[in-house]
């Protein structure tokens, strides 16, 4: 278990040291992201009540496209130098490199979120953080998103034409979490009582829950030859 | 050298779909000794040593190494390898010494600050140690990246033509290191496509052509302007057999 957590922890300091000093990974999503927000904010003109109903679909349509982004580069990093072969050298449990992956992958997508809330309260005049329950669906969606993206992310690197082929993967299988995802966030944002929550917060439990264990369990045999 | 083969390799296989890449591929190597691994582009050179560091599975035969075998016991075999590939397998955004610290945690190796400062000198990039990687030149990178090889202190290191790209200086720089590494007794097997990169540095010559070894020599056994005879002769008789056996 000590040599588990050991390479986890190196897994993730190294994706963490390497992002502080090249910028590479975050600055796309970032940018990516907050011109998705100036885009629906131009788009559509909105009055106090439409703003509200379209909120959730904004945030997570701005979280999932930037997301994609950052699988896509954190996955590239380790393939276009051969450091995934030098990961797959070490003597470790593989599974200790899918969570390091995709806790870095996590912490990215938090650093966006707590960048776009802020600019999206301000550019759409709505106080995001009056719902706290708003940050836990975010928690829990961005968890279940890079749980599949992480494991799609390392099946789609091996490819010629992985930028295409990890939304194509991507996509369909992240469906179910979108959707709770935009109805719960929707839902805190409407002030609905929690009973009309409750299932969507749920449903995002469970798929964070199974797809995090079905990744765990085929990573191994993704990244193998 | 000691008595019992510290890699044996029996009738080994590899398929890529219908391709048959390596075909009854009988190997040994013992303890300390230097092998170089010749043969023209595509011979199968990679895959073979692909299979040796557990990367890549096989089809069928049987893969031992320090007395694992392959696959099923890799994790054991990956703790006694280092490889070096024509990638050097480093961050570019880590220092050279992040790089190491890394690959040292990966590795759990102890008295790790000790063992990064030794590995820097040995491959002469002590000076270096707090610099970009994505700033050294190709040679510098695959000199760390022989560094990170050996970190761990392997009994087998696996060399996939590691002088690929480098310029003569950075190749000679890089031969000055690796005798180094193989002074210390170390089982060495690497791959090239010419001989005269291995000459100096080996101590047996195997020739690998069409998925298997058609030829083996000590160098010994051999003048050293012998070798590259030996080495087209091999190459010659198995092109011969394999435009005999085509027809």
């Amino acid at each position: 278990m000590r040599n588990y957590l050991r390479a986890l922890g190196a897994v993730i300091w190294k994706d963490l040291a390497a992002e502080l000093r090249s910028r590479e990974l975050l600055s796309a999503m970032l940018v990516f992201a907050l011109l998705v927000l100036f885009i629906f904010n131009f788009a559509l003109e909105l009055n106090v009540k439409a703003r509200l109903s379209v909120t959730s679909g904004v945030l997570w349509v701005t979280f999932v496209f930037a997301g994609t982004i950052g699988l896509n580069r954190s996955l590239a990093i380790e393939k276009d130098r051969g450091c995934l072969d030098g990961l797959l050298l070490a003597p470790v449990d593989r599974t200790a490199i899918y969570f390091g992956k995709a806790v870095a992958n996590f912490l990215f997508i938090m650093v966006v979120a707590a960048i776009v809330l802020p600019v999206y309260s301000i550019l759409y005049n709505t106080n995001l953080f009056a719902q706290p329950g708003l940050l836990l669906v975010i928690v829990l969606g961005a968890e279940g998103y890079v749980a599949v993206g992480t494991l799609l992310a390392a099946m789609a690197v091996q490819t010629r034409t992985r930028d295409m082929l990890l939304p194509i993967l991507l996509f369909p299988v992240i469906l179910p979490v979108l959707v709770a995802a935009v109805k719960a966030s929707s839902g805190y944002l409407q002030g609905l009582p929690m009973v009309e929550i409750q299932p969507w917060i749920n449903l995002l439990l469970v798929y964070d829950v199974v797809f995090t264990a079905i990744s765990f369990m085929v990573f191994e045999f993704v990244v193998e030859e | 050298m000691s008595d019992a083969p510290l890699i044996e390799v029996d009738h080994l296989i590899k398929r890529f779909g219908p391709k048959v890449v390596l075909r009854n591929l009988d190997f040994q190597a013992y303890g300390g000794e230097f092998v170089a691994l010749l043969g023209p582009n595509g011979a199968g050179k990679t895959t073979f040593l692909r299979i040796l560091s557990s990367l890549s599975g096989p089809t069928m035969g049987r893969v031992r190494i320090a007395g694992h075998e392959l696959p099923r016991q890799a994790a054991a075999v990956r703790r006694r390898l280092g490889v070096v590939s024509h990638m050097p397998l480093l961050y570019g955004d880590l220092t050279a010494e992040e790089n190491l610290r890394f690959y040292g945690r990966m590795y759990d190796v102890a008295r790790i600050d000790e063992q990064i400062t030794a590995i820097l000198d040995l491959v002469g990039l002590a000076g270096r140690r707090r610099d970009l990687v994505r700033t050294f030149s190709r040679g510098m990178q695959q000199r760390l990246a022989i560094g990170r090889a050996v970190l761990h202190d392997p009994d087998v290191l696996l060399l996939d033509e590691p002088h690929t790209g480098l310029d003569q200086d950075a190749c000679e720089m890089l031969d000055a290191v690796l005798r180094q590494v193989a002074a210390r007794g170390r089982t060495v097997v690497m791959t090239s496509h010419d001989l005269s990169r291995v000459e100096d540095l080996a101590t047996r010559f195997d020739v690998l052509t069409r998925g298997a070894i058609r030829a083996s020599i000590g160098k010994v056994d051999m003048p050293r302007d012998g070798l590259l005879a030996f080495y087209r002769q091999s190459l010659e008789k198995a092109r011969a057999e394999g435009e005999k056996g085509g027809r």
